[in-house]
């Protein structure tokens, strides 16, 4: 039978054949032609998963641990694979809930993520709960635990110094810092967390999944070829001493203030309260917000970083800054001395000293160590009278860069944010006071510590640096190594020594002995250990607040500031006690009892009594309250009147941009039009 | 012994060759969308495990097929019938309902579809009918019973809800076209399915001035005829009022009564429009609810499409390893081959058929007997209607329609009757010089 027989086969062929080419035409045009299919596929099938890695931890100075990750467990849910035969008592008595709350809890995971996918269904389960859950979990199908990592203090202490994390804003993520970050991502919102985010952060990972119609992760697309790799945060070693820090915090517990320590030949932080401080474990979880606001209100600031963001007069700590720089200009030499006989009257006003024996200021050694008022104001002059520089201008203008040297009225720099620049005075700020008619008798109080200056704890304690390494600092920092390399780029503005005074050893040494004998016999003898020569310097520091309405004298500032061992300085340290009287009664003793501490370790039963003293102590001043609400006033006021301010110029801008555009309306309209 | 040798030698190894490599093709494809990299590979749970457990069973049967003889199927072809269709009536009151359908029949944890397997009782029966020297198909009565022995297992098996395997069942038309049917039949059912198509598209009174205008054209055409021919005149006016009639009322009729909702839906997406109002059923929730049955489509060719030319390779098919296509096993077991494979794979496996189809059609003519060509050209005629239909649904070029791709779609019930289907072919080829009645 051939096929020519019988054509109808030929037409069945053809059909089939026919049939077949459709197709492939279909084919060619689906999956070579059109293009949108791919996109398509790639944008159901593939799911972008970021991964984050561990942030570092922060370790003091001898590795413990001071902020770390604590690994926590969410027990998660995948309300479809839950078994309906579970036994859902069993369950409940393991987790110590309820079934009523069990219902609830399994029907807002399936609301929120959906019945096919993961959903928490306990956020952070306590330990007994989990080694529960653990022991029963093959009986609970459809139940697991997730593994989770939350920022964590160990010690409730440098709260403001460590900082805290918190979601990056919308505002900050329009800017170009946050380039890398999206909506929800952790980022440091203060103290070192802020500073060193970019380390500890580590760099997230990218993988891509593929997804399936619940969308649900499955496998890497790929093979994962795509992806990459999540690295971990460095770990930040700290300068900081973990121990000596919450020694010190204890010790300022119920005071206003700070104390700042630094170690002279590093610049590394030793240790730094603001006080009073806070739990930084509240600052993190679900609480945050609650607990921040409340913060945020205490009238006794506890947010506000008092070491670096305080500023304060210095008072009779300025004094070895005042010698040093006369001595360097050459106004004077060590054995200069003046007569003072309780007071200094030379500029027709009479500013007291609190010696009147005479030979009390007979040179600079002795000035130093009965801190004499007359001697240093006068020093201070002729400093500033310089015959080299002229007139009086010119020499503020040189006493201003020397102290601008010193780290005064600019931030030192410190690696923590926020740093206050505090107060410095030059000409233009006097010509402005003054109208340009002044001399160095109007602003010689500067030469004592008060009047227009104003420093941070931190510039004063980074001003002892200088003093007890004889004319050079490095930044004060806290870190020293960024994931144990001390040499990284971002520590390389620390490892650099800055030189600010040319004056030989030998004149130190006067300086030195003149703040050591502050310790061994003037007015500071509290602070006096055996065995270790301080040097130190005392401060009582007058000032006035305002207090519903009117000007009040305060209680003195208490202010002490000191370095030891003089001959190989290992600590400087300055403390500022708020409204707490002389410098020697409060300050004092906390200085020396962290350099004991640090220095020996421990402290000596003979001086337990101090201890008790301090930790007794509340010298919070009774107008803080008061201060603070009309501060809050004045900055509430202040604000209202900056939006009114800016919403008539807003309209005022807006009515301009409105007549510009009408004169161009009738410029080039409606002339035009009249022709 | 000598003659087992001589039997297995003349068995056609080209279709055996072609067989193979579909079923192992099949295999392959169930395997990749349920596979997921690390797990066990043999896990009896897998329906590829269950798969390849079947494809045994299947040789296992086609081997005692070739070891029987030939003259048994032309035997007892209108007992199987019969029993099937006693199958058929069977499942229509004690079927399993699976997915809406109520085709299946359940034996413990066995269950088979017993119209799947009717199609190789209803092949041999219309082959033993049409080959029977009493059967002269040139008369209407005859027609007529070739017809029906096609027809009744449809009518039940729409009466089990299965309409898409119902379907199948007309591709016997082609059969009885190879046998004498007249060319008319081809043709006018061409030309109504075209007219079908063109009333769901165009505006119906569009439609009617476009037919009244093509009969006027026509008649001023042969105006001379008509003048004289009485017959004429009626074929003309007969013509024209039935395609009338057929237009505005047998398909709006059928759309809104008859047909169900998925299938009014189905045929709706492949046009690429939407259900109009007065085809809905429930007009206010279908219409928030949208067309169901455009997921399932655009999800198959979103994997089809996304092969490009070579395809994403083996195991990479991100659409189908992840179920985002619906039946992606069963009914659309061609978008992992489209997703994998690409255009080149497609083209391949489309070849495939195409060689497998065409050489059954060589071996039906080259058989001594009417009941061997007529059964080939059966197994012919359903495996096109099959992979027609299959892959053109994946494609969007035909409605979607639950029926399998024949030796690749998972599923006992259809690889073992195609396979059964294939090997009597084979059994019958063997013996193709021998006369069988």
């Amino acid at each position: 039978m051939s096929t020519a027989a019988n054509p109808r086969q030929i037409v069945i062929r053809l059909i089939f054949i026919s049939m077949a080419v459709v197709m492939l035409l279909r084919l060619f045009f689906l999956q070579i032609i059109e293009s949108k299919y791919k996109v398509m596929a790639n944008d159901i099938a593939i799911f972008r998963k970021v991964v984050y890695p561990p942030r570092g931890a922060i370790l003091d100075r001898k590795m413990r641990p001071m902020l770390y990750n604590e690994r926590v467990y969410d027990l998660m849910v995948t309300p479809s694979d839950v078994s309906k035969s579970m036994d859902t008592v069993a369950f409940c008595n393991a987790l110590g809930i309820d079934v009523p709350a069990f219902i609830k809890l399994v029907n807002r995971a399936t609301v929120k993520t959906g019945p096919r996918r993961k959903g928490v269904f306990i956020e952070q389960l306590s330990q007994e709960q989990s080694a529960r859950f653990q022991e029963n979990m093959y009986n609970f199908p459809g139940f697991e635990m997730a593994e989770r990592f939350i920022r964590t203090y160990p010690k409730p202490i440098a709260a403001l110094m460590l900082g805290y994390i918190g979601e990056v804003s919308p505002d900050m993520l329009k800017k170009e810092r946050y380039a890398s970050y999206q909506q929800g991502d952790y980022t440091g919102l203060n103290g070192l967390e802020r500073s060193y985010e970019d380390v500890l952060r580590g760099q997230r990972g990218v993988h891509f999944l593929e997804r399936d119609k619940f969308n649900r992760p499955r496998d890497p697309y790929k093979g994962g070829i795509l992806d990459t790799p999540e690295i971990a945060g460095k770990n930040l070693e700290l300068y900081l001493d973990a121990e000596l820090q919450e020694y010190a915090e204890k010790l300022m517990q119920n005071k206003l203030g700070s104390v700042v320590a630094i170690d002279p030949q590093t610049g590394g932080i030793l240790t730094m309260v603001s006080a009073p401080s806070y739990d930084p474990n509240l600052l993190k979880g679900a609480e945050k917000t609650r607990n921040y606001s409340k913060l945020y209100k205490d009238a006794t600031h506890p947010l506000l970083n008092r070491a670096t963001q305080a500023t304060y007069q210095p008072g009779s700590t300025m004094k070895p800054m005042t010698g040093l720089i006369a001595l360097d200009v050459g106004a004077i030499t060590p054995s200069f001395g003046y007569p003072c006989r309780g007071g200094y009257y030379a500029c027709s006003k009479r500013i007291g000293c609190t010696h009147t024996d005479a030979g009390h200021a007979a040179n600079l050694r002795l000035a130093l160590a009965h801190s004499c008022n007359s001697y240093f104001v006068h020093v201070f002059r002729m400093t500033v009278d310089s015959k080299k520089f002229g007139d009086v201008k010119k020499g503020v203008q040189k006493w201003h860069e020397y102290c601008s040297n010193f780290g005064f009225g600019h931030p030192t720099g410190v690696d923590i944010p926020f740093e206050g620049k505090g107060q410095l005075p030059d000409s233009n700020t006097y010509n402005k006071m003054y109208n340009g008619a002044w001399n160095s008798c109007t602003m010689l109080y500067v030469g004592m510590g008060q009047g227009e200056i104003a420093l941070t704890p931190l510039q004063i304690t980074n001003a002892m640096c200088i003093i007890a390494n004889k004319g050079y600092y490095y930044t004060p920092h806290f870190v020293k190594k960024i994931g144990n390399n001390p040499k990284d780029d971002l520590l390389k503005p620390y490892l650099e020594k800055h030189v600010v005074l040319h004056i030989p050893d030998t004149t130190f040494n006067i300086i030195h002995q003149g703040m050591q004998d502050v310790v061994d016999h003037g007015t500071g003898t509290v602070a006096k250990l055996e065995g270790i020569n301080i040097c130190a310097k005392t401060g009582t520091v007058e000032n006035k607040a305002v207090v519903n309405g009117e000007a009040m004298k305060m209680k003195d500032h208490s202010v002490f500031v000191a370095f030891a061992p003089r001959e190989n300085p290992k600590i400087a340290i300055a403390v500022v006690v708020e409204n707490a009287g002389f410098g020697a009664s409060w300050a004092g003793p906390i200085a020396s009892l962290i350099i004991e501490k640090y220095l020996r370790d421990s402290v000596s039963s003979k001086r337990k009594y101090l201890e008790e003293k301090m930790y007794g102590a509340n010298l919070i001043n009774r107008y803080t309250a008061e201060i603070d609400s009309a501060q809050r006033r004045r900055d509430e006021a202040r604000r209202i009147r900056l939006t009114e301010q800016k919403k008539l110029n807003d309209s005022l801008a807006y009515d301009k941009k409105r007549l510009q555009a009408e004169r161009f309306f009738r410029k080039y309209y409606f002339n035009n039009s009249k022709k | 012994m000598s003659q087992n040798k001589s039997l297995f030698s003349r068995v056609d190894s080209v279709t055996l060759m072609l067989y193979i490599a579909l079923v192992v093709v099949g295999l392959l494809a169930v395997f990749s969308v349920e596979y997921h990299a690390g797990e066990a590979i043999f896990m009896s749970s897998k329906n590829y495990t269950k798969q390849t457990q079947w494809l045994g069973i299947s040789l296992f049967v086609g081997l005692i097929i070739l070891f029987t003889d030939s003259k048994f199927f032309s035997s007892f072809a209108f007992l199987s019938y019969t029993l099937g269709l006693l199958l058929l009536i069977v499942t229509i009151f004690a079927g399993v309902d699976i997915k809406g359908s109520h085709s299946w029949l359940g034996i413990g944890s066995i269950r088979f579809q017993p119209g799947e397997v009717c199609k190789i009782f209803t092949s041999l029966a219309l082959a033993k009918f049409l080959s029977s020297p009493d059967t002269n198909f040139m008369t209407l009565r005859h027609r007529l019973i070739g017809a029906s022995i096609a027809l009744v297992p449809a009518l039940m098996i729409i009466l089990q809800k299965e309409t898409g395997l119902a379907l199948v069942y007309f591709s016997f038309f082609l059969v009885m076209y190879r046998e004498g049917l007249p060319n008319i039949i081809l043709i006018v059912t061409s030309l109504l399915v075209v007219l079908a198509l063109t009333s769901l598209l165009v505006d119906r009174t569009v439609l009617f001035i476009a037919i009244t205008l093509l009969a006027a054209g026509g008649a001023y055409l042969i105006r001379r005829e008509l003048k004289r021919n009485m017959t004429m005149r009626i074929v003309l006016i007969g013509t024209w009022g039935f395609c009338i009639l057929f237009s505005q009322v047998l398909v709006p009729v059928m759309f809104k009564h008859i047909l169900q909702k998925h299938q009014v839906e189905r045929i709706y997406s492949t046009l690429g429009k939407e259900v109009p109002q007065e085809y809905m059923k429930d007009p206010q929730r279908d219409e928030k609810k949208g067309n169901v049955s455009d997921y399932n489509v655009m999800q198959s060719k979103i994997a089809i499409g996304s092969g490009g030319f070579w395809g994403k390779g083996f195991l990479n098919g991100t659409s189908t390893k992840n179920e985002f296509v619906p039946e992606q096993h069963t009914d659309f077991i061609f978008c992992a081959i489209g997703e994998q494979f690409g255009f080149f794979g497609s083209l391949i496996l489309i070849g495939l058929y195409l060689m497998l189809m065409l050489r059954i059609l060589y071996i039906a003519e080259r058989q001594r007997s009417a009941f061997s060509r007529i059964y080939g050209y059966c197994v012919a005629a359903i495996l096109f209607f099959h992979f027609a239909i299959n892959i053109s649904m994946t494609i969007g070029l035909a409605p979607v329609i639950g029926i399998t791709l024949p030796f690749l779609s998972y599923g006992g019930s259809s690889l073992l009757s195609f396979s059964i289907l294939m090997f009597i072919l084979l059994r019958l080829d063997i013996d193709r010089q021998v006369m069988i009645r």
